[in-house]
């Protein structure tokens, strides 16, 4: 891409996994989502089989893959769905066939299969397919005939979902990583939906070549997400209040190159904010000193991927894939993202002003921060303040007003609804997140 | 717009100079670009500005008229384009557009298709999200409405990211030259319903709640001095503080919010779909 120097993006292509890479496996339609980085020697367990994730090295993202049975034992196999069609929702299958059934004759006795577990056993044993299983179940079920076509469909997947589970290879990228952690743990991202976070990323203003100063307390998923979008030009500087960085540990799952690495910077609020003049430097690098230990500590750790799993669905959150460390990332690792800061980009920052300022700061007062941080934005700076409570940014936003320091101000509170597409059967789905938090946006005025 | 210049990266100039673009904002809810041009003049209700009076300054800075009114010239975003470009057709908003540009995984050096231009609202996002090494290829049908957003593209110093070409995207398709080559597309088109094979079909509706904010004390706290709830404190309506009619505050009295009484119920449905790997 962009970056010379750049060793991922020159050897590899970004639309296919390499060996070291970071990857989100979407495990039956999200049932399971787990980050890993791919090596010959990574393992994931699906249902109760270790399957290795070699086969998933050199794949395009966005391929599907099914665990088959082999002589060495089960394995993932390339999967193509359209070979298939069956639940292609996109073929008419349901358009064409005029639907008569209903429920009526439905009676739910648990006797409707007469394949028992030992039947199923015995298919596998003999090397049976698990869509060969699925079929042999549909076939055996006394009920399946009666079931509208709707709840076929749903019959199926339920029976594919145990017996042929799928992974779905994802790219880890701003949208999967926040989508992954907003359905399985969405504390540790402050409840910061995708959509919340794409208007951040658009009311600040972010692109190439931008000096974009964020607060983030959502684990580096907005770091990340802002340094993506300038695509290694400019600087993210990640700041804090006191001497320990916000760890951003998220910002690992990316695949970031050399120069977005680089590209992600941090510095301490007090030697961001230290008058202009010379003792700022020796209060800035005191500090400093100090957090550095910790937060080199914490970007050198070992790569262990995130297993971002439903304990419910299967317990077993013990895949730390940590000896999957491969070659390639580790070279790559002594580009650290998340640096502190070198003292002449603190200079120019300090003399030009940050041209966007985002916050995600679940637990701090907006305001105690903001009125700290705008002045070091250039004039006419957009930012964006991301809160799960309205008071708070109401508060802020009143004394902006008041200080006059900032025009174009406005809170507002993104919904987002997903929706059921079928023929006759459009609307929009049962469940959906209500609540994605609130956003305060605004420019910043010349205070002269 | 981007005011991109890689050999500055960390100097970008916010000053304004003659032939700039800014935005001239009066109230939340009122503004318009200007072309800076030495010797011309903005007339409002506020009185006569200069624009000579305005070259040097930094963006961000508030100018007076000849009648001690003032407003506020601020740098031109996408957001603020969207919010002051002329409409030649219906237009995407921030909310829809924030969405589609994570959806569609739009970053720096991505290829982009869409069609229709329309009156570019979008396009001048697309634009912000490949700078600087990526483009955007917008075609519209309609031959007046592709001349006018390669003029707007022009003024918000776009163009070189972006080529609007005239095409019938229903009836032709894309050209094929594309074949391949396309990190992402776009469509806003009366029968979107291209032939594209594609898995992972999602469909949205997204929206914006917008709050007001205004100050008051509630009832019996302050005596007489307090203002209720339910009278408008003093003479603000919204929350457009910087209103030349600006008076001073108590720091007392709190801040309180409630959804704005109006609101866009529905701005489009979103599908989102992934060309399946081969
Ligand atoms: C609603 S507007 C698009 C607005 C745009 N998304 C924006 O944000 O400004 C739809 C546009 O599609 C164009 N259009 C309609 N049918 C078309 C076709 N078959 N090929 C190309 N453009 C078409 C129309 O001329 C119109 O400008």
């Amino acid at each position: 891409m962009a970056g010379t120097n750049n060793q991922i993006d020159s050897v590899q292509n970004p639309r296919m996994t390499w060996e070291g890479c970071s990857v989100l496996l979407d495990i039956n339609d999200g049932d399971r989502l787990v980050f890993a980085r791919l090596s010959a020697a990574a393992k994931l367990k699906i249902g109760n089989k270790n399957c290795s994730l070699q086969p998933l090295i050199g794949c395009s993202f966005g391929s599907v893959f099914r665990v088959e049975t082999g002589i060495g034992g089960p394995y993932l196999s390339r999967f193509n769905p359209s070979s298939e069609g069956n639940n292609d929702k996109e073929n008419n299958g349901f358009q064409s066939k005029e639907e008569s059934r209903d429920n009526r004759a439905l009676v739910d006795d648990n006797k409707a299969q007469s394949l028992t577990g030992e039947d199923i056993d015995a298919m596998r044993r003999e090397g049976a397919t698990g869509d060969e299983i699925v079929e042999a179940l549909i076939a055996n079920s006394a009920t399946f005939e009666k079931k509208t076509l709707f709840s076929q469909e749903k019959y199926r997947i339920k029976k594919q979902k145990k017996y042929a589970p799928k992974v779905l290879l994802r790219r880890p990228l701003a949208r999967s990583i926040c989508e992954a952690y907003f359905k399985k743990y969405p504390a540790r991202i402050g409840f910061l939906r995708v959509d919340t976070l794409s208007l951040l990323l658009s009311m600040a203003n972010v692109f190439a070549n931008s000096e974009v100063l964020v607060v983030d307390m959502v684990g580096g998923l907005l770091t990340g997400a802002v340094a993506e979008r300038m695509g290694g030009m400019g600087h993210v500087c990640s700041t804090y209040a006191g001497n320990a960085p916000y760890p951003m540990e998220i910002v690992r799952i990316f695949n970031f190159g050399i120069d977005i690495c680089k590209s992600i910077l941090r510095s301490s609020l007090d030697s961001l904010s230290s008058s202009k003049n010379g003792t700022s430097k020796q209060i800035g690098e005191h500090d400093d000193s100090l957090s550095v230990e910790g937060g080199l500590k914490d970007q050198t750790s070992p790569v262990c991927p995130e297993e971002i799993c439903d304990e419910s669905e299967n317990g077993k959150s013990n895949i730390l894939l940590e000896d999957s460390l491969s070659p390639v990332i580790r070279s790559c690792k002594s580009v650290k993202a998340g640096e502190k800061a070198p003292e002449e980009v603190v200079k120019l920052w300090k003399e030009n002003g940050f041209s966007s300022l985002i916050v995600a700061a679940p637990d701090l007062d907006p305001w105690s921060l903001v009125k700290d941080l705008l002045p070091l934005l250039a004039s006419s700076a957009t930012f964006a303040i991301y809160h799960q409570f309205l008071q708070p940014l109401a508060t802020c936003m009143h004394n902006l007003q008041l200080e006059k320091m900032a025009i174009g101000l406005q809170i507002s509170e993104p919904w987002l609804r997903e929706y059921q597409v079928l023929p006759s059967r459009t609307h929009p789905c049962m469940q959906m997140s209500a609540f994605g938090g609130y956003i305060l946006s605004g420019t910043k005025i010349c205070n002269v | 717009m981007l005011a991109i210049d890689p050999e500055k990266k960390l100097s970008f100039t916010r000053r304004i100079s003659d032939g700039d673009l800014v935005i001239i904002y009066e109230r939340h809810d009122s503004m318009k670009a200007v072309r800076v041009c030495d010797g011309s003049v903005l007339q409002n209700r506020f009185g006569v500005f200069k624009h000579s009076d305005w070259i040097g300054k930094p963006f961000g800075t508030k100018v007076f008229s000849n009648k001690g009114g003032f407003i506020y010239l601020l740098a031109p975003t996408p957001e603020l384009w969207t919010l002051v470009l002329s409409h030649r057709t219906q237009i995407l908003y921030i909310a829809d557009i924030s969405f589609v540009i994570m959806y569609l995984e739009i970053v720096p050096g991505c290829v982009v298709l869409e069609s229709g231009t329309g009156s570019g609202s979008l396009t001048t996002s697309l634009a912000r999200a490949v700078a600087p090494k990526g483009h955007v290829y917008t075609f519209d049908f309609h031959e007046q409405r592709a001349a006018s957003a390669r003029g707007d593209l022009e003024k918000t110093g776009l163009s070189s990211l972006v080529t609007v070409g005239v095409r019938d995207i229903q009836g032709e398709g894309f050209p094929d030259e594309f074949a391949g080559m396309v990190d992402s597309v776009f469509l806003d088109l009366p029968q979107p319903w291209l032939a594209i094979p594609s898995a992972d079909i999602r469909t949205f509706e997204i929206l914006l709640r917008a709050y007001e904010v205004r100050e008051g004390t509630m009832e019996g706290c302050k005596g007489d001095d307090g203002v209720s709830i339910g009278a408008l404190p003093r003479k603000r309506r919204q929350r457009s503080s910087e209103g030349s009619n600006v008076q001073e505050f108590q720091r007392s009295s709190i801040a309180m919010a409630r959804p704005c009484a109006e609101a866009k119920g529905h701005t489009g449905y979103l599908t989102f779909a992934r060309l399946k790997c081969s």
